[in-house]
Parts: C-alpha cells; structure tokens; sequence
C-alpha cells in the first residue's frame, strides 16, 4: 500500500512543483530553483527506498481505478528498467536545475522555465512508469508539448520559434502514429495493460496486423529519438536555451524513443522485419550523424548530431536484439546521459563566456578555462570511446555485438564495417572539438573580452557528471548490479547474469576501437583545414536536406494545397454557404423520413377553435411581414417579430406550457429590447441598395422563397403527422408521477429543470455566462461607424435640457415599477418549484427591470445611483450551482444530486426546502448578471458614441483657435 | 388545432429560412429568431397538444400521466428558449461589430457592388 502512495507521489511530486514554480514572481531566480530541486531530489529519495523491492525483481504497481469499463487506469508500474531511467530523469533534472541557476540571465523570466521544466520531468516519470499504453502515449504527447514550450522558451528569436514549431509537428506527429499503433495494439491483445502486451509477443508477431503496428509503432519511436529520416528536427531544437538541450535533448527525452524500442523488443521485436527496420535505420543514423556532426561549426549543432548519432548505436543495439545487444543498449543509455550532458553543459560554459558558438572562432581557450579544459576533453574522450572511460566500454560491447550474427543476411555482415566506418567519424568530431575550442592560438575578437572560468557552481553539475564517466569507465562492475535488474525487466528473469568488464583480451572489438582512434585522428589532420573552410555540413551532402524538404512540405500542406483547395471548392460568401446549409438540411431530413411520413389510421386531435386560428392568422402574417419588412424598414420588421413572438408566448400558454408561457415572454421583452438598441448602430437605409432591382437579384430572391417554401412546408408536413399520432408512453410519465416524490416540487417541468436534468441547466447558465463575456470583450474595442457618431436625427435641433426631459412621464413610471418589478421577480422565483416560474423567469424579469431604468433615463443618471456588477453577479450564481452540485459529493452522491423537504416555519407554514431552491438561486444570479451584462455593454455604446462627439467637437474647436491665433 | 399550428410552424420556418439567405445582417438576425420560434414550437408540439393540463401534480397520491401534458418537451424548449437568447445576443453584438469594423451591414463585410457600376 505504502509503495503504491509513493509511486503516485513520484509522479504528481513534479507537477505540484511545476505549478508551485508558476506561481513564484518573475524574478525569484533562487526560490524556483530551490523548489524545482528539492522536489526532484525528494523524489529520488522515494525512487532509492523503492530500490530494495525492485532489486529482488518484484513490479511495484499503483492503480487509481477510472474508466474500469473501457480498461483504462491510471495505471503505474515500476519494474528495473523503469527505475533506471527514472534515476536518470531525476538526478540528471537536478544537476541541470543547479546549471540552469547560474546559466539563466538575471532578465529571463524564471518561474515559466522552471515551472515547464518540472513539468516536463513529470510528463516524462509519467510515460516511464506507466502501466497502460494509451496513458504512456498521453503522457508521450506531454512531453512533446513541454518540449515545445521549452524550446520556444526564447520565443523572442525567430529561430527558437521554429525550432519549437517543427520539433512538435514531427515529434507530436509520431505520437499520433503512435497512438495508432497502441490502439491497433490493443486491440490485438485485447486489452492496453502494458504487461499483457508484453506477454502477448506471440499472438501479436503472428498477426496479419503485425507490420502495420510495427511501421506505426516505430514512426513514434523514431521521430521521438531524432533517427533518419526524422533526425532533422533535433538541430532545429537546439535554440533551447543549453540546460533543456542537455537535459531534454540528449539525456531524456530523446531517449524515450529507444526505451520504447527496448521495452517493446521482446513483444514485437525477434522478427526479420524489425531486424532490417531498426537495425538498418539505427545503423544508418549513427553513420549519418557521425558524419555529418564532423563537418558543423556550430558547438550545440555538432553536439545534436553526435547525439542523433549516439541514438542511432542504441537503435541499432534494440534492432539486434539479442541480450547481449539489450544489456549494452542500457548501459549506453546511461554512459551517454551521462557523457553528453556534460558535454552540452560545457558548450553551454563556452557560449555563455566567449559569446559564442562557433568552432571556427573559438581557440587556445585551454588558459582561459583550464578547469572546464580538463572536464571537456574527459567527456569528449568518452564520447569518442577512449579507453578507461564509460564510453569506451558500451561501446565495445556494441563492436562486440556487431560481429556476433543475426542471422547471416547482408545487413548482419555487413554491420561491423559500417561499425567502424562511423567510429571513425566518431572519434574524428570529438578530436575536433576539443582542438578547435582549446589549443591553437589565443581567440581574438571574441564577443566577450573577458574569458574566465564560471561560478563554481554551474561548473559543479559537469564535474559530477565527469567524475561518473570516470568511475564507470575505471570500475565498470559497479553498475553490474542495476544493469541486470535493468535487464531482467526487459528480457524476463532467465536472463544469463552479464558481466561488465574493461578487458577482454586483444580481439576484433578492440581492434576497431584503436583502428578508430587512430584513423580518426589522421582524418581530423589530414581534413582540418578544408572542414573549416567548407560549408555548413559534409561535403555534397550538405545540399540535401532534411529540414528543407520538410519546410518545403509544410509550406505546401499548411498555406499552398490548402488555398488551391479553397479557390476550387471554397466561397468566402456567407449566403452561399449558408444556402448549401439548409439545402443539405432539408435533403437529409428529407432522406431520413423517406417513405416514413405518413398520417397515422387513427388521429387524435382538439377540436379548432375559431379564435386560435384568427390569432395565428396575424401571427403569420406578422412572420411573413417581417421577413418582407427585414430590408428596407428594420424598426417595423422589429414591432413585427415582436408580434409573432408574442403570439408564440400565447400558444404556450394555450397548450398547457406556463412555464414557457412566462420564459417566452420575458425573453421576448429583452430580445426586443436588446434590438432596438442594435439598430442605432446599422447604417442609415433611405434609398434603394444598388443593384437590388437587378434581374439576378430577382432570380436569387426566387429560388429562396423556393427553398424557403420547401422547408417551411416540410416542416409543417412533419409536424402535422407526428401531431395526429397518439402519444406512446415515454420518459415524460416517468417524470410526472415520481416528481413530486423525487424532487419534492409539483411544478415537473420546473423540478425537471433544477433537479433530474440539473447538470444540462447547469451547462445552460454556463453558455449564457460565456457570452456575456464575449459580449462584453467584443464590445470593449468596438468603434462605431463614422456616420453612427452624430447624434441621432431625432435628437438633433433641441436644446440639451429639453433632451433630458424628452420622456419625462414614462421615465417617472419606470422609475416607480423598479420595485414593483423586483417583487414580480421574487415571486416567480419563489414559486418556482411548485407552480410556474423559476430562477430563469426571474432573473430575466429583474434584468428587465433594471432595462427599463435604462430606456427611462439618462445612463450616466442610472449609474449614479445603481451600482450593478453583472460580472461578480454571474460569477457568484455560477459558484453557487456548482457548490450546490460539489455538495452533493459530501453525502456521497453523484454531482448535482438534490435534496429536498418541507421545512415548518413558524407564521409561514411548511415552506419547500429543497437543495435544487440553492441550485435555482444560482440560475437567478447568473441569468441576472449574464443577461444585464449584454444589455449594459450594448447601451454603453451611446455613452462612447456620446463621448467620441465630444472628442471629435473639442478638436474642431482646437482647430479653429489655432487658425484664429495664426490669422 | 393540429392543422393552424402545423401551418403556424411552417410559416415560421419559412419566413425564418428565406431571411437566412438574405444579404443583410438584420435580415439574417430577425431570420434566426423567427427560426428558432419555429423550432421551438415545434419540439414543443412533439408532446402533442393538450388543453388546460398543465404538469402540474398533487402533493401525494398516484398519478395518472395521461391527465397532464408532456413536461418532458417544455423542458426541452425552456432550455431552448434561453440558448435562443443567448445566440441572438451574441450574433447582434457580432452585427454591430462587423458594421463597425466593415463599414457595411452586408454579410460578407463589403457591398457587392458599388453604387454607379451596377446598370
């Protein structure tokens, strides 16, 4: 149990920070660091008691049961494998937390850095330890995601800005192509439990499925670990500020690639197919980034390759697959974590000092940083596998492999030639490195004068980094023990006990070796020269590449295609589009009821009454005068709609709806209202549009009514039959006979409202609080139109005093109903649940008495006297639904479950007391705030158009001063 | 009765579509509010229509469902009403809005032709 609570604890520990980080001011460069360290380290104090189990190959498990129906949960396990890399994440987080201290700027803004790369330490602990697939690719898509964050972190430069941008699209590229995999894998097995998928090797190898998994599955994996052809995007990332490319791009993140390569070798590994694809891909890339890493002249771009090609040995290892190749693909994913993160902090020492990156500037720094000279040429030594160090020895193990067979085919030979070819490569680009940086003459010109050692401290991460290569490399048995228990996670628990040793005695593997180190160096001397003086990449090669196709790709998939597809199929007009709308409409209700839509035998009815049909009368002709009127006579087509809303407000009423009877009604009040004061701000229509009396136009009118008459008849035609046809029993019985008894309210379609269907409410009040938001951010910018400036026509010629009493009666009267108003609303608020009314209903009403303060008087008089905070209203009504819903938690029911009961009160008498009254009071409030807060920001355009004439009076005013003082 | 608010709903809709192809924005606006009515009624008439039965229960004792007209479309609708609402409010902002910003209340934000090149 205790286990289980720490494994969660290891996984939220860096989340908690990252959100702690966020919070810390802009400048507070210790705290965050402190924060950000401390909770890695005490993670790795829970990752070292976790040790003990793990060691005796025992699976520690966490599972936080979610959607148990759909097999997934959060699901985390912990075998040997995982706790070495998680030892890795941790303590490799920690030394760049301390660098990061030192390296940053007293100006960058530090919380976002720590904050996202907390993060992405859990995202990265979370797809580590994650028992289920679908999980481990949620957390896989974290950490591209944090990545891009990361890389951007700069995102004034132009460069970290897309660097960021690409290393998403293709790193979140392969997720998707992973996700795919995972799902298609899932589905083979039966289940996304990582260990039936690993126990699955069988079934899934011999599915027809097999070579699709595999292809999707290592399209992740590849774009993830930067191989060929996806490697492009890692020197893309290298506008990450150093601490991330050490952190992020060579020593994690990179890697998770090939720790899904090796923890899925042996379910889906074993076959030709993944022989030829990872072994020839892994083997490609390691040549390729060798190659190519000799010939950059940028510090962190030659360091990016190296990695790329460093990846590119371990791909190769998983595609060999043997245990042998397994165990030397873990230990090279340790040594290089450890070498090139020194590396990378180092070339971060450099840039910070010097001011650059450039290897052809840099030279003869070994007197200026001889601490730093010593700790670089060590790491570089092991990168190029000088004997004595880590390096050397996975890398031996790797020469080792490469000559032992896997299977006989063309590849298998061929793989200790390529071997050596790229070690070559290998030790020529680090002999470089170290050259170019610290011997020949003393630098001059460099951007920084003063080149001295750094603080301690930022020095102190690469030291302890070293000092392990060192140790490793001298007494390599030391890592015997994690190795194996590594292993035996990997390849089961027969695995045969490896043996990490410096000495085999003179055979091929070191024979290679020193044949590397000795034709490296001869190529670094005999090419020197020439490799400064050429361009930016090998030779031929360099005009190939990668980046360019996929920037020539991207242009043409986000910008080129699509605007050709557009200008074939697309229109920018809007009555085109919504033409196509309601044309598919009425052809897909017309294909779904074909055949369907016929009178039933036996129909029901009322009887008609005269009076209901001469109502509807003017009803539809109050429709159809305003769809007549729209154009020309806005006002009149507004009186009119208001008439058929009107009229629809009666059928309510008629047919038994009270309730929407009242809702119809106030609604109507603010729709109208709200309109009229929309149509101040529409340009002024006296004469005729041009072009309206063209014969096309008449044409485009005809078709409409066209389509106009064909849905309006079919709709009619539908609701005619289903009218006639008896009602079969439904839900709604369910909801009348136990309303009462359930919800403890006798008005059902209230208590429909507020308790069973609660949560679409609760939705409901959301919408409406959103836009009244968005009403009221659009209209914070809003200018109106020039010719909407000028006071209305019909206020032009009077006195201003005269203005202010221009409706003084009816302004008196609404004065005086404000009151009348407000209890009409606590009435129907009250009544809600058991006759009609309701939170909805009486929030509109007091909306609408505060509107008619508005229409009565003069805005800035209302404002003076009423303080209304539509915002906090809102806010508050939308707190109390939800604490409402949350308070049913406490009792131990699902969210928004009701209460309810009469309560006895003294005078009053039994009163309903129901949690759902709580719910309608938050109803109220946000319907109050929400919709105040529309009118308030429509009616407030008066007062900015009032102000903008003002303004544009005073400038006039201006102008003629000044001509008078220059006459 | 069945047959006046069937053709009720009918005129609704169609006026509510032909105003929605039309080129204006106050046109389109007013479209969608005689639309939604149309809709409106509509979902509430799939309860059919009943008279002087409003849901409206006794406190206690069985209830007969038969005897009262179908909540379950009134909930529906009163929802619908308010979404209604809040879609008419959002889209007049957005007219006044586009008016601004265009300088025409055409739907496209430009006038289709220049007044002088149309004859």
């Amino acid at each position: 149990m205790i286990e289980q609570n720490l494994i969660l604890i290891l996984v939220l520990l860096p989340f908690l920070a990252a959100i702690a980080a966020a919070t810390l001011p802009v400048n507070s460069h210790g705290a965050a660091a402190w924060v950000s360290g401390l909770s890695l380290a005490g993670g790795l104090v829970i990752l070292i008691t976790l040790y003990p189990q793990v060691s005796e190959d025992e699976v520690v498990r966490s599972l936080v049961r979610w959607l148990p129906i759909l097999s997934i949960n959060l699901n985390f396990r912990m075998d040997g494998f995982a706790w070495m890399f998680t030892f890795i994440v941790l303590s490799i987080g920690i030394l760049v937390v301390i660098y990061a201290r030192f390296y940053l700027a007293k100006t960058d803004p530090v919380p976002r850095f720590y904050s996202f790369l907390m993060a992405f330490t859990g995202a990265m602990v979370g797809m580590l330890l994650s028992g289920n697939i679908l999980m481990l690719v949620v957390f896989w898509e974290l950490t591209s995601i944090m990545s891009f964050l990361l890389i951007g972190y700069w995102h004034q430069s132009q460069s970290a800005r897309d660097g960021a941008r690409m290393a998403l699209i293709v790193t979140a590229g392969g997720g998707v192509a992973l996700t795919v995999a995972m799902l298609v894998l899932g589905q083979i097995v039966g289940g996304y439990d990582l260990d039936l998928v690993l126990r699955s090797g069988e079934i899934i190898r011999n599915h027809a499925l097999y070579p699709l998994v595999l292809v999707l599955f290592l399209i992740g994996a590849f774009t993830k670990s930067a191989q060929f052809p996806f490697h492009f995007w890692l020197p893309g990332a290298m506008a990450a500020p150093t601490p991330v490319s050490a952190y992020l791009h060579s020593a994690t993140m990179v890697k998770m690639g090939v720790f899904l390569l090796i923890r899925f070798q042996p379910s889906l590994g074993a076959t030709d197919l993944w022989f030829w694809l990872v072994g020839g891909i892994g083997m490609l890339t390691f040549t390729l980034g060798a190659v190519i890493a000799l010939f950059r002249h940028d510090l962190k771009g030659m360091l990016a390759y190296s990695t790329i090609s460093h990846l590119g040995l371990i791909t190769a290892l998983a595609g060999m697959g043997s245990e042998a190749a397994i165990i030397a693909a873990i230990f090279h994913i340790v040594n290089h974590a450890a070498f090139k993160a020194s590396l990378f902090m180092t070339a971060g020492i450099i840039d910070h000092e010097t001011g650059t990156r450039d290897l052809r500037k840099l030279s003869g720094l070994r007197k200026a940083l001889p601490v730093t000279f010593v700790l670089t040429v060590i790491a570089s030594a092991a990168m190029a596998g000088v004997p004595l160090l880590n390096g050397f020895i996975s890398k031996e193990m790797f020469l080792a492999e490469t000559i032992a067979s896997h299977g006989g085919n063309i590849l298998d030979n061929a793989l200790p030639w390529i071997a050596a070819f790229a070690s070559v490569f290998s030790v020529a680009y680090s002999l470089r490195l170290v050259m170019e940086v610290f011997f020949g003459p003393e630098a001059q010109n460099l951007p920084n004068e003063h080149v001295h050692e750094p603080k301690h401290w930022m020095r102190f991460p690469v030291e302890l980094l070293v000092a392990v290569c060192v140790i490793i490399g001298v007494l390599p048995w030391l890592a015997d023990p994690i190795l194996n228990v590594a292993g035996r996670a990997v390849l089961g628990p027969d695995m045969a006990v490896a043996r990490v040793a410096i000495w085999h005695g003179f055979n091929t593997p070191l024979m290679i070796s020193l044949f590397a180190l000795a034709a490296g160096t001869a190529l670094w001397v005999t090419a020197r020269g020439r490799i400064n003086a050429g361009p930016e990449g090998p030779p031929v090669l360099y005009r190939i590449r990668a980046q360019k196709v996929y920037e020539w790709l991207l242009l043409r998939l986000t910008w080129v295609w699509p605007r050709a597809l557009h200008r074939l199929f697309g229109t920018e007009r809007l009555q085109t589009q919504l033409r196509l709308l309601v044309v598919l409409g009425i052809c897909a209700a017309a294909v779904a009821i074909w055949g369907g839509l016929a009178p039933a035998e036996k129909r029901i009815g009322n009887d008609l009454n005269p009076a209901f049909a001469i109502m509807w009368l003017v009803g539809g002709a109050c429709a159809i005068g305003a769809a007549w009127q729209a154009k020309y006579h806005r006002f009149a087509a507004l009186v009119l709609l208001g008439g058929a809303g009107l009229i629809t407000c009666v059928t309510f009423a008629w047919f038994s709806a009270p309730d929407l009877a009242v809702t119809q009604l106030v609604v109507e009040i603010v729709t109208t209202v709200l309109l009229l004061l929309g149509l101040r701000w529409l340009p002024k229509r006296r004469e005729e549009i041009a072009g309206d009396d063209l014969l096309i136009a008449k044409a485009r009118r005809g078709r409409d009514l066209i389509i106009a008459a064909i849905g309006g008849g079919g709709l009619a035609a539908l609701a005619w039959v289903v009218m006639t046809r008896p009602l079969v029993p439904n839900i709604g019985d369910w909801f009348l006979r136990n309303a009462y008894y359930e919800g403890g309210g006798t008005n059902t379609v209230n208590v429909i409202l507020v308790d069973f269907r609660a949560f679409d409410t609760y939705g409901e009040i959301t919408v409406l609080a959103i836009v009244g938001l968005t009403v009221y951010a659009l209209l914070r910018r809003f200018r109106p139109g020039s010719e909407s400036i000028s006071a209305p026509e019909q206020q032009q010629g009077y006195a201003a005093d005269r203005l202010e009493n221009f409706i003084l009666i009816p302004s008196v009267i609404m004065r005086w109903m404000f009151p009348v108003t407000l209890v009409i609303a606590a009435y129907l608020f009250l009544r809600g649940h058991d006759l009609p009314g309701g939170g909805f209903s009486a929030g509109v009403t007091v909306a609408i008495g505060l509107l008619l303060q508005y229409i009565g008087s003069n805005v800035r008089w209302i404002e003076a006297r009423i303080i209304i905070l539509p915002i906090r209203w809102m806010g508050i009504g939308l707190l109390i639904a939800t604490a409402t819903g949350i308070g049913a938690w406490l009792f131990g029911y699902p969210f928004l479950t009701a209460h309810a009961r009469y309560l006895d009160i003294p005078l009053i008498g039994k009163v309903p007391m129901a949690t759902a009254m709580l719910f309608d009071l938050g109803v109220f409030l946000a319907v109050v705030g929400a919709t105040v807060l529309l009118l308030i920001a429509i009616a407030h355009q008066s007062l900015r158009a009032a102000r903008l004439r003002e303004l544009e009076e005073e400038k006039a005013e201006e102008k003629a001063t000044k001509q008078k003082g220059a006459a | 009765m069945e047959i006046v608010l069937s053709a009720a709903i009918g005129v609704f809709a169609g006026s509510g579509i032909w105003l929605l192809l039309r080129p204006r924005t106050f046109q389109v606006i007013v479209g969608l509010i005689l639309l939604s009515y149309a809709v409106n009624i509509f979902i509430f008439s799939m309860g059919r229509l009943t008279i002087g039965k409003p849901a409206i229960m006794p406190k206690g004792g069985w209830v007969n469902a038969a005897e009262y007209a179908d909540p379950l479309p009134q909930a529906l609708v009163l929802t619908a009403i308010v979404i209604s609402f809040a879609t008419t409010a959002l889209f007049l902002v957005v007219m006044i809005a586009s008016k601004g910003l265009t300088g025409t209340d055409h739907v496209d934000g430009r006038e289709p032709y220049r007044s002088g090149e149309t004859k």
